[in-house]
């Protein structure tokens, strides 16, 4: 099984390069974040990313895989094609080999303010939401935050600092939506303008990579609707 | 301050090492992790306006409470009659009679609070028709102190811990909380009186230290699922508080006991909820026999999970395993429908689909007993404060530091714990131990000095892997494998003491290889071989801890299941373990007096 991996260190390398790699008998079944783990502990311990469940639930290993953004802990070796090319999450600064600085996604995400907001006394007992009301999340809350949809955005490498991209998009849908938030009004208010939001131009590059299965474009669809229906 | 340290950590280094000036930050509390358990203590400290500082070696969300998938506990009664008082029984019975009984009623008691504390931070658990929390049946449940099956256990779908921890983390965003995201937490700093006084961290990014003085220190850093080869755990739970406590004089409590949970994928261990036996799926064993009738003819699968686990071996054991090696059983969630699958188990749906290929809506899922949950840990009362024995006396808090979590051992979780307990066990205790982090603090308002000798060792075992190599020492990795083979091989489902003599031997030999023990990665950025590395020394600071109290402890209690000692003995056993490095094994008794109520004695544990 063939790789190339992408390596850059700023404390001894001048510029990144692609190294190759290769792995003798992967296991059947084997995931790529395996594979990763096999060339780090058997052949080169100083290849660097990020991995912490394994499974798919807590967002780390997102990396570019054969040009698409992917969790590598949930990538079938078998599906791909070799020599499988491993490159960090494009349009992000790199720090070292895999690991993207994501201070700027973490931001965006801050941005959208992703809290319920209550302004009224809170009950003793739960707010009561019907399973109709609780439904409207589904594929909002599940979000991991991996980063894989935004940094596949080509508004979202145009404009980090502008734009919020789908991920923080996908959050502030999720509490728009939510029937116990209360501050609507002022969540829409916040993304006017022509970037914020309005620099989705529906590519779906998102919707193609979540590893989720969610779709970040129809919750930007829903908000733009709300937003137009605030204007009028 | 200008500080010179000679090396001491094993043998030939450097002859002393410059240390320059550390920067330093100073916060009222300093909390290590970034679960549910150090999440919730911060939130309840920004709230408080305290100064809090959360050091978390990888960004908050990754955390493993996000894995958690069936739901917490409390006595909500939304769907079947319920009280706490109930819980309170199932939860001591469930410890099999080693849990301290007043810690289990506070936790009990504060349960539904905790819930509706979530719902109110945002959480979306799933709903029922009249608008309320959403709950479902767990094993170990019952209704009127052993009756009929309970349904307390509150979920979000299948994904409730995700549901939790960013909630959380939501919030901590919401109240200013500051985070310290991928630093790694070496060793906690202490003055000669032994006050604790905070850590000295390092930035991932850069490599650079610094010194976190707080007047209290909380660990908050999850459990040790890492000591074993097949476990339903993250890669980052290596026990690192545990670790740490370890380190600066504290022993670990009960750690013999390792749960290990019933339905893990078979060989990979992905873990399937035990939610999806409390929505109706069973256990078949190669004869297609539904196994748990025999074992559990009451509760069948929703029997405790030491229960469950041992059934499931022992089916194996005795040649009824399915596959063609017949080493492992199926679970069964077929008959369900789709619809119930969908709507209630999406995530181990999905998780089945991506790791065996195997749809259970369509066909059973193969299945067996991996390690899962660290029942001991740093031990605490129940305000969270780490106690110790001193002289006469067996628990003398350790001024200004606290543990919550998986990390601690309050104990509310005895020999096994039940399922959907442990969520609940980091809110109630994060929380309780942040309101007494609060008085604390109203009494002692200063930051005290901290002593140059706790300084220079953590700094020591910090520069240790900037050693450079000589070609010598063995690889980080092949000890790590090493030290999980032989966990999983000497210290699992059923053990003897034979067995654990062997694996004593083992991980004795593991520590001492350590010491000469290498990495070749010595740049400064994102070193995560170093990580690695101060990670495994950890682990093995745990293992000792494992496999010495299991070895000791000659009866049968929980998921300690001696082959040699197949009985419970209340008479020689019914005590906590302690574990230490300097002074090795200790032991102190259960609280058996609740708050407020009759204390339940122990009976035998028939499900």
């Amino acid at each position: 099984m063939k790789f190339r991996i992408y390596r850059y260190n700023p404390d001894a390398d001048k510029k990144p390069y692609m190294q190759d790699f290769e792995l003798a008998d992967p296991e059947p079944g084997m995931m790529l974040l395996a594979a990763l783990l096999k060339i780090k502990d058997t052949i080169d311990e100083s290849l660097s990313f990020r991995r912490s469940c394994g499974e798919g639930v807590c967002g780390s290993d997102g990396m570019n895989i054969n040009g698409i953004n992917g969790l590598a802990c949930v990538t079938p070796l078998a599906s791909l094609k070799q020599p499988i090319e491993i490159r960090p999450l494009p349009g992000l600064p790199v720090v070292r080999d895999l690991i993207v600085d994501m201070d700027q996604f973490w931001q965006n995400y801050r941005d959208v303010k992703p809290y319920l907001i209550v302004n009224d006394p809170m009950p003793e007992v739960e707010l009561p939401q019907t399973p109709q009301q609780r439904e409207q999340l589904d594929g909002l809350y599940e979000c991991i935050l991996c980063a894989c949809c935004s940094t596949q955005c080509p508004s979202f490498w145009w404009n980090p600092d502008k734009y919020l991209g789908p991920a923080a998009l996908l959050q502030a849908s999720r509490f728009i939506e939510d029937s116990r938030d209360q501050a609507t009004e002022e969540r829409l208010a916040a993304l006017e303008g022509p970037f914020k939001l309005f620099r989705c131009h529906s590519i779906m590059n998102c919707v193609q990579v979540c590893p989720k299965g969610l779709n970040p474009t129809r919750a930007i669809n829903n908000i733009k609707k709300m937003m137009v229906k605030r204007s009028l | 301050m200008e500080c010179k340290t000679t090396a001491v950590v094993s043998g030939d280094v450097n002859d002393s090492i410059d240390m320059p000036d550390l920067p330093r930050r100073q916060f009222d509390a300093l909390i290590i992790g970034a679960g549910g358990g150090g999440l919730r203590a911060a939130l309840q400290l920004a709230n408080a306006d305290a100064s809090v500082a959360v050091v978390s070696k990888v960004f908050p969300t990754r955390s493993h409470t996000v894995a958690a998938q069936g739901g917490m506990n409390a006595a909500l009664a939304n769907v079947l009659p319920d009280n706490w008082h109930w819980h309170m029984f199932d939860t001591v019975k469930g410890s099999d009679y080693l849990g301290d009984q007043d810690a289990i009623e506070y936790m009990c008691r504060a349960a539904p609070t905790a819930v509706y504390e979530l719902e109110h931070f945002g959480v979306p658990f799933s709903r029922l028709d009249n608008g309320s929390i959403y709950q479902r049946p767990f094993g170990g449940q019952s209704q009127n102190f052993g009756g009929d099956q309970a349904a307390r256990t509150c979920a979000a779908a299948d994904r409730t811990g995700h549901a939790i921890l960013h909630s959380l983390y939501q919030q901590n965003i919401r109240a200013k909380t500051h985070f310290f995201d991928e630093y790694f937490a070496v060793d906690l700093l202490k003055d000669d009186q032994g006050y604790i006084l905070g850590a000295l961290a390092f930035n991932i990014h850069n490599g650079e230290p610094v010194i976190i003085e707080a007047k209290t220190t909380l660990l908050a850093t999850g459990g040790a699922g890492q000591l074993f080869r097949t476990t339903t755990n993250a890669l980052i739970n290596t026990g690192d508080g545990m670790g740490m406590a370890l380190r600066a004089g504290v022993p670990l409590q009960d750690m013999e006991f390792f749960q290990f949970h019933p339905t893990g994928i078979a060989g990979r261990g992905m873990l399937i909820t035990e939610g999806a036996r409390g929505e109706g799926g069973y256990l078949v064993n190669a004869d297609g026999e539904r196994l748990m009738e025999r074992y559990a003819p009451k509760a069948k699968d929703l029997a405790s999970r030491d229960v469950v686990s041992r059934a499931i071996a022992t089916e194996v054991r005795e040649g009824r395993g399915c596959g063609p090696n017949k080493d492992h059983v199926m679970l069964k969630l077929d008959h369900l429908g789709e619809d119930v699958i969908q709507k209630r188990l999406p995530g181990i749906r999905q998780t089945c689909i991506t790791f065996v290929g195997i749809d259970p809506a369509v066909a059973p899922v193969p299945i067996f007993p991996t390690a899962h949950y660290t029942m001991g840990g740093i031990p605490t009362n129940r305000d969270g404060q780490v106690v110790m024995p001193v002289k006469d006396t067996p628990e003398e808090p350790v001024p200004g530091l606290y543990a919550a979590g998986e990390c601690a051992c309050v104990s509310v979780h005895g020999a096994n714990r039940l399922g959907g307990n442990s969520l609940l066990d980091i809110l109630v205790f994060g929380r309780a131990a942040a309101n007494h982090i609060i008085d604390y603090l109203s009494e002692n308002r200063y930051h005290r000095p901290i002593d140059s000798d706790s300084l220079e060792s953590a700094v020591n075992r910090m520069q240790r892997w900037d050693r450079k190599g000589d070609g010598e020492g063995e690889s980080v990795s092949g000890l790590r494998d090493e030290l999980k083979m032989v966990m999983e091989n000497h210290c699992s489902v059923f053990r003897n003491d034979e067995v654990l003599a062997e694996g004593v031997a083992k991980v004795e030999q593991i520590v001492e290889r350590f010491k000469h023990a290498r990495i070749d990665d010595h740049s400064a950025v994102f070193n995560t071989a170093r990580v690695e590395a101060l990670e495994l020394e950890n682990l093995l600071g745990v293992a000792l801890a494992t496999i010495h109290s299991a070895r000791a402890r000659q009866e049968s209690r929980g998921a300690h299941s001696r082959t040699d000692y197949t009985e419970r003995d209340d008479i020689n056993w019914m005590r906590h373990s302690l574990y230490s490095l300097d002074t090795g094994l200790d032991y102190k008794p259960v609280r058996t007096k609740p708050i407020s109520v009759d204390s339940f004695p122990p009976k035998a544990r028939v499900y």
